[in-house]
């Protein structure tokens, strides 16, 4: 939260003007998807299937280090996309309009040990409805971090560059955590809770199911190559978590991003909400690889407003939605990889200190309503 | 231990090697049509019949399990990208050597599956498919004569009977606009001049719609006859009021199709129909909120249409979204986000 707010120079009309202009780009996209959109998600799908297949294959003989470098490699990239192009997307509901009961938001399960049902309750419904509001919105700094000057400084928050590191490398299991709320609920009364208890069971299961893929069966399976085996699926969840964990953190982390006070989304109106979307998220600028990788949240922005949006129409979306900000004097986060998560680091160093100086509220209450 | 159960551990360990995916899901990426699979098919081709009618050549997965002649299959048909399930009549014999099967479909007007399989269906799609289905069947013991009576399109399941079983004396009264709308007409003449059917053409751009009055002087005996009728509702009611008006309706059987016509309005009754509730609900509050208000314990999320927690079956009836005003009808796995649609009419939300 900054003392100057961004977006004060704008009128109520001026915003509700913005919301319908937002409105038009989405029923555009909505319009018009089709054949080629449906194309477009089956060939990621089969592809990143071939892709670990070959990859597994490959590691049968990861004893001789080229297969496993290039077995490695090729199962870093196909967990990669499993998590990012196709399974948060198609969670999403991205892909529910075409009616595939196998690619379905209601039935898709990822290579995650969080179960996707919890993740589309923390993510979709707590984290894209409440996006950077303090208080409401956990994915401000995990529950483990502080990642914005208005936050409570705590002795503990002088840990959070290892807690974060140490988050980024085991990423999914902080995720399962997050989903579980475990911090709030180890209390002994919570822990109790038969309806908590259900669903630290699924997670419980969903781990069990993965690490003895990864860790066991896999690895087994391979012989002679156990062990390298075991080192190359170890390798490629890292490399994914830290991946995800990377593009994660550049969609709300970097220098530039506001976030928002709890009352200030009290009876927030359509374009309110729009303006806050486009104010919380940064993109990633780069290469159309890059998007792919990033399973296009390099497009956080886009991905915010519309988060119900095929992720391969992000791009062309991109373009005007970016006319809208420079419309409407807006600054538009983006940057290139590197430097967005130098960014974001670089906040969570400084803000496991406490603040220097004591900040000045504004004193025009209004303007705090708008934008916080 | 016994095959069976080797066969199902060895299914187990192979779950644990894919999981969170099944096997089926890479063994789909090469063998689509393989045993065990869910069903699809793949067209083949695709033969022009009339100026807006085709029929489908498809090659069924292993696991089809056969038809009855006049019986029809449900295909799941991909759209502009969107799966659309409809009901066609198989038309091929039971018996066909090399195990194809055909459906013969008929362009409506507006019809989104029927244009696309009849004008830009191509040969190598997958589609899905249900198992055959339907009771307008012949009976077991051949009857000794038989009568169709048939419309438009309603000839299709007549026409799988026909390829199927010869009978010493069957007669056709067919209706269609104009000769050249007459499907399979060729091969229906071919068979009348192998004397193994005598046909009346109706052709009711000229003659006008069959009256029912006609049809003792097209088919003298025909209350004598056991009938398969097939065709549009007004001509099936006639049949029905004539052969009960002769107390033979026990010899008339009949196939209706039922194009699912829902007519979008605003506003409507709603029924929850797992909790067995009914309200009425007007077009602009979501299905989410008339459901809470009735005491229906709905699943809910973010309540502006971006969460995807709220989606629930639509059983029946239409529904509009109330942010871009696009109406969803009820179809066979049609899931809807209650918390940005609203009736369109009545409806059934399974809840």
């Amino acid at each position: 939260m900054t003392a100057i707010d961004p977006t004060a120079h704008l009128t109520a009309e001026q915003i509700e003007e913005l919301g319908r202009e937002l409105d038009a780009i989405r029923d555009e996209v909505i319009a018009s998807r089709g054949e080629k959109d449906a194309a477009y998600i089956r060939k990621v799908i089969s592809a990143q299937r071939k892709l670990e297949l070959v990859s597994r294959g490959v590691l049968l003989f990861s004893f001789f280090p080229p297969a496993w470098l290039i077995g490695t490699a090729g199962l870093s990239v196909a967990k990669i996309m499993d998590n990012m192009e196709i399974g948060h997307n198609i969670l999403h509901g991205q892909w529910d309009w075409m009616r595939d009961p196998k690619i379905h938001s209601t039935t898709w399960e990822w290579d995650h040990v969080s179960p996707s049902e919890q993740w589309k309750h923390s993510h979709n419904e707590l984290h894209h409805t409440y996006t950077n509001v303090i208080g409401k919105d956990n994915d401000l700094g995990y529950g483990i971090m502080r990642v914005d000057e208005d936050q409570r400084w705590h002795p503990f928050h002088l840990g959070q560059p290892l807690w974060n590191f140490i988050n980024a490398c085991f990423f999914e299991y902080g995720i399962a955590a997050y989903d579980l709320e475990l911090g709030r609920n180890l209390s002994k009364r919570r822990r109790k809770n038969p309806e908590f208890r259900a669903r630290a069971k699924a997670v419980g299961r969903k781990i069990r199911k993965q690490v003895l893929k990864d860790y066991v069966i896999h690895p087994l399976l391979s012989g002679p190559s156990f062990l390298t085996t075991l080192a190359a699926t170890f390798t490629a969840n890292l490399v994914r978590n830290i991946w995800s964990h990377s593009v994660i953190m550049c969609g709300h982390f970097p220098e530039g991003v506001q976030v928002f006070e709890r009352r200030s989304i009290k009876g927030e109106t359509r374009g309110q909400w729009y303006l806050r979307q486009m104010m919380g998220s940064a993109n990633i600028s780069g290469s159309r690889a890059m998007h792919f990788m990033t399973g296009n949240l390099s497009h956080q922005i886009e991905h915010h407003l519309f988060p119900d949006l095929p992720s391969n129409r992000y791009a062309e979306v991109a373009v005007k939605v970016r006319a809208l900000f420079e419309k409407y004097e807006l600054e538009y986060v983006t940057g290139p990889l590197p430097k967005q998560v130098f960014s974001a680091w670089r906040k969570v160093f400084r803000l496991s200190l406490p603040n220097k100086k004591p900040k000045v509220k504004t004193p025009n209450r209004d303007q705090e309503l708008v934008a916080a | 231990m016994t095959s069976t159960a080797l066969r199902s551990r060895a299914w187990k360990l192979l779950e644990m090697v894919t999981t969170p995916l099944l096997p089926s899901d890479y063994l789909d990426l090469v063998s689509p049509l393989r045993a065990g699979a869910d069903l699809r098919g793949r067209i083949e081709a695709v033969h022009p019949e009339t100026g807006d009618a085709a029929t489908i050549v498809i090659r069924p997965g292993r696991g089809w399990r056969g038809h009855t002649a006049g019986q029809y299959v449900r295909i799941g048909v991909d759209v502009d990208g969107r799966r659309l399930w409809r009901a066609y009549s198989l038309t091929s014999p039971t018996n066909r050597q090399d195990g194809r099967l055909t459906i013969t479909v008929k362009a409506i007007p507006d019809g989104k599956v029927s244009n696309h399989l009849v004008r830009s269906a191509k040969p190598g799609t997958l589609i899905q498919l249900d198992q055959a289905t339907g009771d307008f069947v012949l009976p077991e013991a051949k009857p000794a004569k038989v009568l169709y009576l048939t419309a438009g399109s309603g000839i299709t399941p007549v026409m799988g009977m026909l390829r199927d079983v010869e009978f010493d004396d069957a007669v056709m009264v067919h209706c269609a606009p104009q000769p050249q709308d007459v499907i399979f007409r060729n091969e229906l003449h071919d068979m009348v001049a192998d004397k193994k059917l005598r046909l009346t053409e109706v052709h009711t751009d000229t003659d006008g719609m069959l009256d029912m009055a006609r049809l003792d002087e097209l088919v003298p005996d025909w209350a004598e006859r056991e009938t398969w009728a097939c065709g549009p509702a007004g001509l099936l009611d006639a049949a029905e009021r004539l052969w009960s008006e002769h107390g033979v309706q026990e010899r008339l059987h009949t196939e209706r199709f039922r194009p699912g016509i829902v007519v979008a309005g605003d506003g409507g009754e709603v029924t929850f129909s797992a909790t067995g509730k009914t309200v009425d609900a007007d077009g602009a509050t979501p299905l989410l909120d008339v459901g809470e208000e009735a005491g229906v314990l709905m699943p809910s999320g973010c309540r502006m249409g971006i969460c995807f927690g709220c989606v629930t079956p639509l059983k029946a009836g239409a529904v509009r979204d109330l942010r871009t005003g696009e109406i969803t009808e009820a179809e066979p796995g049609v899931l809807i986000q209650t918390c940005v649609s609203a009736a369109a009419g009545p409806c059934d939300i399974e809840r």
